[in-house]
């Protein structure tokens, strides 16, 4: 499924190819697996702590995406930034952060990346370059173009890739972004994740237009309508775009196909959809099914990915325990942090 | 071997109907699979396998009503390799929002002010005469100069030297890197500037006028004022928002607005007003040294005029330290921004009626250097509050408040607030200055508090 916008000023994405038959070593293909899958473990043990009353508030899992933030990754290099919304935990994962501290952060605990003082929808890790974690939808455009903002003013060859839903994209500030992102050839690749809905939703019940890749034309932003189901696809595309904007052309967006299985926050019953729909992606478009299958075909064998898929479960494991032993912040941290010493 | 317990859909559910399994003993599951639907007065969800293994026993049988939170409703054989179930025992499960749990004398105080105090020149250092404007222009240049990571963004900043030629000059010395004109487009460049903040530089936002500002809120509280607390004190954001504030001349509701009291109530931020050219120029200077968000509120019709200030190298005031601008005995009158100008011609014709009023320049909204005034008051006895905005939760209520509850026995009249009439900006000339805080009303307001 690949197309590409062609933008005003005659660039123009090259098309996505699909992933089978493509060279990639077993490497590769278990790395994918291991980043995915641990994406996936994690958030279905936070849906677990938040049904027992763990968790609070919102809690957005990224289950079904996964492929989307690991091809992402992949495609960048040390010193890029990442941002997005509050749908951000596979995105935390994907840029290294350690899952105890993700897991601690969404149990309130002080081992949290913030203390337990963001909770799951404001998390940041300065080191792996992940700068949230925003909960107001479209917020995370402007600042991730302002995070390209600085990579330009430091010509440091650094990219920020800047996340966002099919629901955000309708937001002014997006194209407010988009204008000054181009104008200045800032460093930007706008990542749409299109999983269909945007809490109740669906796309084209809010879009005039539903080819999202197209939505940088005005602005002459080369687009790319890309497979967000199959990793391989979004690590080319993400490779295209970085190359894109890292060599000084200017944002690129990458309007990734994906689909996300649990409803929009945890109590979100998603009636809005077919259970037929939902199960038609699972069965058919899975994301770590399509690349365990690439696995098999590689030749290797149950008992290799079964250690695998035993290490991930050890690691949530872990990361659920630290969650819960890991103390409440102390009172005194509640003034901390508001201010820093001038 | 591993229970599975009865998951909450909500932070707020207690209790639910376990209305169908769709899994029963014997049958293996694996992580991700729907092996139950339960159902509350609100909603249906699916309830999935996190482990895997064999499903023992089922312990609570499709239909029971009013199955609590936590309980065990199936038992499931690990696998060789299953590793332990999350405990379930050592939190407040399935409680409500668990918050304010901790008896109150565990509230931490917030944290002692540094003490605060203005740099002392010497009898005989030379003073230049110069406009708020240019000492705005002045503190920005030295500032740039002094940190390359510093620039300025905004709206006719760059070519046109600023919509009120608050930046005349900079373009031409700093370049386009620095000196940046932005498209009409305040929400996207305030969270640019923002975002660019977060990532280590120094921007500063200028805001055509903060009537504008608004379209760009969001970013200033809740990307700005807030990241530094949600990241645990990652995510620094050494970022300037600045621009004319408060009531121009005859432009109408939609122009012309004190904005003083949005901003200082929100936390995280720093919120500063000058009134004069020296607080122009040493606060500008320090707001954009803070690594805090800061809200630096202008004022159009000072920009044109000329005050004396000392002629140093590096005139740096602090942020939070309010300045006794006249002294006096009879009365307090609390005020920042253009409104001290106000105050002190009140305080001028007072003296001649032989009422010798205290002016008090706030300079800084947030934090509120209530220290100074409170000292004021026990002198004085009488407070009168002056601000261009609106009276409701404004400045003048919250220094009201502060001094009421901290030097009551003090007050010899209950406090005086003048500000705006309570309705939008007319544009009417005769009706805008009825509405808008005026030396009479001042005046007013002192003697009544005087009793006279
Ligand atoms: C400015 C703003 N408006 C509304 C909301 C409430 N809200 C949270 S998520 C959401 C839907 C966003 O959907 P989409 O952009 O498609 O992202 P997805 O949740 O699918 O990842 C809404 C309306 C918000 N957080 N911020
Ligand atoms: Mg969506």
């Amino acid at each position: 499924m690949a197309r590409a916008a062609k933008a005003s000023d005659g660039t123009q994405g090259s098309n996505s190819t699909p992933s089978v038959n493509r060279n990639t070593s077993k490497d590769d293909l278990l790395k994918y697996y291991r980043e995915m899958l641990l994406i996936r473990r994690f958030e279905e043990r936070a849906g677990q702590l938040y049904g027992m009353g763990l968790i609070g508030g919102f809690c957005h899992l990224y289950i079904g995406q996964e492929a989307v933030a690991v091809g992402m990754e992949a495609a960048s290099i040390d010193g890029d930034q990442v941002i997005t919304g509050y749908r951000d935990h596979g995105h935390m994962l994907a840029a290294g952060m350690d899952p105890k501290e993700v897991m601690a952060e969404l149990t309130g605990r002080i081992g949290g990346s913030s203390k337990g003082k963001g909770g799951s929808m404001h998390m940041f890790d300065i080191e792996t370059g992940f700068f949230g974690g925003h909960g107001i939808v479209g917020a995370q455009v402007s600042l991730g173009t302002g995070l390209a903002f600085a990579d330009f003013y430091k010509q440091n060859g650094n990219v920020s890739y800047t996340y966002f839903g099919d629901g955000a994209a309708n937001q002014g500030q997006v194209y407010e972004s988009f204008n000054m992102a181009k104008l200045w050839k800032l460093p930007v690749v706008y990542v749409i994740e299109n999983n269909e809905y945007a809490m109740g939703t669906s796309l084209a019940r809010a879009s005039a237009t539903t080819e999202l890749y197209m939505r940088g034309a005005s602005f002459g932003i080369p687009g790319e309508q890309v497979d967000g189901m199959d990793v391989f696809a979004v690590y080319e595309a993400g490779l295209r775009a970085s190359e894109h904007a890292r060599s000084g052309n200017g944002p690129y967006i990458l309007e990734m196909k994906t689909y996300r299985y649990r409803g929009h926050s945890m109590s979100d019953p998603a009636k809005y959809r077919t259970k037929e729909e939902v199960d038609d992606v699972k069965k058919n478009r899975d994301p770590i099914d399509h690349i365990k299958t690439m696995i098999e075909q590689a030749g290797v064998t149950e008992d290799e990915l079964k250690v695998i898929d035993n290490e991930i479960k050890a690691i949530v494991l872990e990361a659920v325990e630290f969650a819960q032993t890991s103390p409440e912040p102390d009172p005194s941290e509640l003034y901390t942090d508001v201010y820093l010493e001038a | 071997m591993t229970d599975i317990l009865m998951p909450a859909l909500s932070p707020t559910m207690e209790e639910g109907t376990l209305s169908k399994w769709l899994v029963k003993a014997g049958d293996t599951v694996s992580a991700g699979d729907v092996i139950a639907e339960i159902e509350t007065d609100k909603a249906t969800m699916e309830v999935e396998a996190v482990d895997e293994g064999q499903i023992e026993e089922i312990l609570i049988e499709a239909g029971t009503e009013g199955v609590k939170v936590n309980t065990p409703i199936a038992r499931l054989a690990g696998g060789d390799n299953a590793a332990k179930a999350p405990a379930k025992a050592d939190a407040p499960a399935a409680q409500p929002a668990v918050v304010a749990d901790k008896p109150t004398e565990t509230t931490p105080e917030a944290p002692a002010k540094p003490e605060l105090r203005d740099p002392e020149f010497p009898e005989g250092t030379p003073m230049v005469k110069i406009t708020v404007r240019d000492a705005l222009r002045d503190a920005m240049a030295e500032e740039m100069r002094r940190d390359e990571k510093v620039f300025l963004m905004g709206e006719e900043v760059a070519q046109y030297q600023g919509a009120y030629k608050v930046s005349r000059g900079l373009l031409e010395e700093f370049g386009d890197r620095r000196v940046i004109d932005t498209p009409i487009t305040e929400m996207g460049f305030a969270g640019v500037g923002a975002g660019a903040a977060m990532a280590g530089l120094k921007p500063i936002i200028e805001f055509m006028t903060f009537n504008f500002a608004m379209q760009a809120i969001d970013h200033i509280l809740n990307s700005s004022a807030k990241t530094l607390y949600m990241s645990g004190g990652q995510i620094k954001s050494s970022i300037v928002y600045r621009g004319p504030n408060g009531a121009a001349a005859r432009v109408g509701a939609q122009h012309s607005q004190d904005y003083s009291a949005w901003y200082a109530n929100v936390p995280g931020l720093k919120v500063v007003a000058p009134y004069d050219a020296a607080d122009a120029k040493g606060l500008l200077k320090a707001a954009i040294r803070d690594p805090n968000p800061v809200v630096f509120l202008e004022h159009e019709m000072m920009y044109g005029l000329e005050f004396e200030i000392p002629d140093v190298e590096d005139f740096v005031l602090p942020i939070g330290k309010a300045k006794i601008q006249r002294e006096g005995k009879d009365v307090t009158i609390v005020a920042h921004s253009r409104m001290v100008g106000f105050a002190l011609k009140a305080a001028d014709q007072l003296a001649a009626e032989g009422i010798d009023a205290e002016v008090v320049n706030l300079r800084t909204l947030r934090p509120l250097d209530t220290d100074t005034v409170i000292a004021s008051v026990k002198k004085t006895n009488r407070l009168v509050t002056v601000e261009e905005g609106w009276g409701p939760c404004g400045v003048g209520a919250e220094i009201a408040a502060r001094v009421t509850a901290d030097a009551f026995d003090d007050l010899d009249a209950p406090p005086a607030r003048v500000h705006q009439e309570d309705v939008p900006m007319p544009y009417a000339a005769n009706l805008e200055a009825l509405t808008v805080p005026s030396v009479e009303k001042i005046i007013a307001a002192v003697k009544q508090v005087s009793y006279k």
